[in-house]
């Protein structure tokens, strides 16, 4: 009986020391990508969680000193980072709305019975394609310039001719331009959701007196909800990280009125060298952004990875 | 597509209201692609043609300044940029496809966690890193190097890459792996002989989508790079300042700047979205 019993116990060992060879096995595969990512993207995020205690600038000789949370006391203080949330937010915010408003009516002629669909999706896209640097670039000195410019040309007749839009209006020139990049990604993903909707639904409504409004917003809208949501959560993930276009048209400027998180950061780190205060800063970038991914990340594993589980 | 080749009407409907949205559409479609375009024509003007006043509509192409762009300081730009960009969609495909490979076809416990921790990273702000990364660049002496940029560009789509890669190899059947392991095949057979032909047209398009985000990358690139390892996106920096005036210049190295990413978007329009919304929407 005993013998039995240990034989079966040795079996059962194998089986166990073979079952978890196996599941190494499995994960092997993995490890190179994770042990990459966790050396690149963790390992420097807790140093930076660590420097923000620290009094520490580049250009100052044996200046690294633990100074607490006297970092984290200056951002609160200090009205740069209230200005840069606040104009995070704002352009954010903003362009998110306006592009996601003109990406679902463009969508809406792309998806409707027009001439040339295909075409006109393909230009429609180039402005996402563009170099943002290259693309605000050509806004700022060929488009808004006040002298040379054509926009100020062809809105002279209504009184509009002399407008330095970039600095009179900055922020207004920032959105602009990222809602011409933006709107292009609205319009691709909401599309995708438009034309995954049955045909004979809509079809159905109309046999039974719907008119064209009430089927879009009783049958097409929800519909293509989800699909919404998840351009506006993806697209405030990139558009909090907004960089290239301030930097080429305003350069943060006049005074503070387009500087964003990233721009401040890049103006402490890389203008100031203050380690200590851009570490600071960037920790909570990080907890902002982490607010905002989470939302859109469960958003999109609850509507779009139901296939996934498998 | 198939959708609406069903709903065109046979009976033929209201053809003017074809005919006014048609036109509506092109209108806004127009007026989104008309700096593109305005950038186009700008590069093929001369420098006082494209500083005029008012704008000059009217001209003959020339290409002068393509030519002097070409010919100029720019191409190490462009090279760099090519290096980057290849360089780090070739190392997302080497760690990444393993790794989709192990999330999709043999799932491990908390694969539903790993899969989110790899996607975390993706959205952590720049901000995050950023710092250490530079100090450690600086410390190595490999700021202006085009392979410490190429690493880091390898992170930024890391996460994309396992995402998009996963989402192809889940719609090989289940059967084709469980057929070759039957007959015996190691893990690389299994990866070189059935799972690389067998989602060829995801790696494509996955490779297309990490260059689309390398290509225009700018903020590593101007703190991390100064003169020789600078990509293309740096070049233009040098346009800022008003040290007078280089429109056609400009526009022409803006254009070669944007030409492989544009051409790239185009050839995968259809991946493009699912790319963009990491694998969600096909």
């Amino acid at each position: 009986m005993s013998t039995i019993a240990e034989m079966g116990g040795v079996r059962g060992t194998t089986a166990a020391s073979h079952a978890r060879r196996e599941a190494w096995l499995r994960r092997l595969p993995l490890l190179p990508a994770f042990i990459y990512v966790v050396l690149v993207t963790q390992i420097p995020f807790a140093l930076t969680v660590y420097y923000s205690f620290f009094d520490w600038n580049l250009l100052k000789d044996n200046s690294f000193k633990f100074a607490g949370l006297a970092n984290y006391a200056r951002l609160v203080t200090d009205e740069s980072l209230r200005i840069a949330v606040w104009n995070t937010v704002l352009l954010t915010i903003s362009v998110i709305a306006i592009s996601v408003v003109l990406g679902l009516g463009v969508a809406t002629l792309l998806n409707s019975e027009v001439f040339g669909k295909g075409f006109m999706r393909t230009l429609m896209i180039a402005p996402f394609l563009i170099m943002p640097t290259a693309g605000a670039l050509i806004w700022k000195d060929t488009l808004l310039n006040p002298l040379f410019g054509l926009l100020p040309y062809l809105l002279a007749p209504i009184g509009l001719g002399r407008v330095d839009w970039v600095n009179q209006y900055p922020m207004v020139s920032v959105v602009a331009v990222e809602v011409w990049r933006w709107t292009p990604f609205m319009m691709l993903i909401i599309l995708a959701g438009l034309q995954s909707q049955n045909p004979e639904v809509l079809e159905a409504a109309r046999v039974d007196g719907a008119t064209a409004l009430q089927a879009f917003r009783r049958i097409t809208l929800p519909l293509v909800r989800p699909f919404i949501e998840l351009g506006a959560l993806l697209g405030s993930l990139f558009v909090v990280q907004t960089f290239d276009s301030i930097f080429m048209l305003t350069h943060g400027g006049p005074g503070e009125d387009t500087t964003n998180i990233p721009f401040l950061l890049y103006l402490v780190a890389f203008q100031g060298f203050n380690i200590g205060q851009a570490s600071a800063i960037g920790v909570v970038a990080v907890i902002m952004t982490t607010i905002i991914a989470t939302v859109a990340l469960r958003t999109m594993f609850s509507i779009f990875q139901v296939e996934a589980r498998r | 597509m198939s959708a609406n080749a069903i709903r065109a009407n046979p009976t033929g409907g209201f053809p003017t209201s074809k005919i006014i949205w048609t036109a509506v559409g092109w209108l806004v479609v127009f007026i989104f692609f008309f700096p593109v375009l305005w950038m186009w024509l700008e590069a093929f003007k001369t420098e006082p043609q494209a500083a005029s006043s008012p704008p000059t509509i009217f001209f003959i192409p020339t290409l002068e300044e393509f030519r002097e762009i070409t010919s100029g300081d720019f191409p190490p730009f462009f090279i760099n940029s090519a290096i980057a960009s290849l360089g780090s969609t070739f190392l997302v495909l080497v760690l990444g496809l393993p790794a989709a490979y192990a999330l999709a076809i043999r799932p491990v416990k908390r694969t539903q966690d790993v899969l989110f921790f790899f996607i975390s990273t993706r959205f952590l702000p720049f901000a995050a890193s950023l710092v250490p990364l530079y100090l450690l660049a600086r410390d190595l002496h490999l700021l202006d190097n085009i392979f410490a940029l190429t690493l880091i560009y390898t992170t930024i789509n890391l996460p994309l890459g396992v995402w998009l890669l996963r989402s192809f190899l889940l719609e090989i059947p289940h059967d084709l792996f469980e057929a070759a392991r039957v007959d015996g095949a190691s893990f690389f057979t299994e990866i070189v002989r059935i799972v690389v032909p067998l989602i060829a047209p995801g790696i494509a398009a996955t490779s297309l989508i990490c260059l689309i985000f390398t290509w225009n990358e700018f903020f590593y690139a101007v703190n991390f790079t100064s003169s020789v390892a600078a990509t293309a996106p740096v070049f233009l920096v040098g346009f800022i300042s008003g040290r007078g005036l280089f429109y056609a210049k400009l526009a022409a190295a803006a254009t070669l700047a944007s030409l492989p990413v544009l051409l790239a978007g185009w050839i995968a329009q259809k991946q493009l979205i699912r790319g963009l919304t990491l694998g969600a929407v096909k």
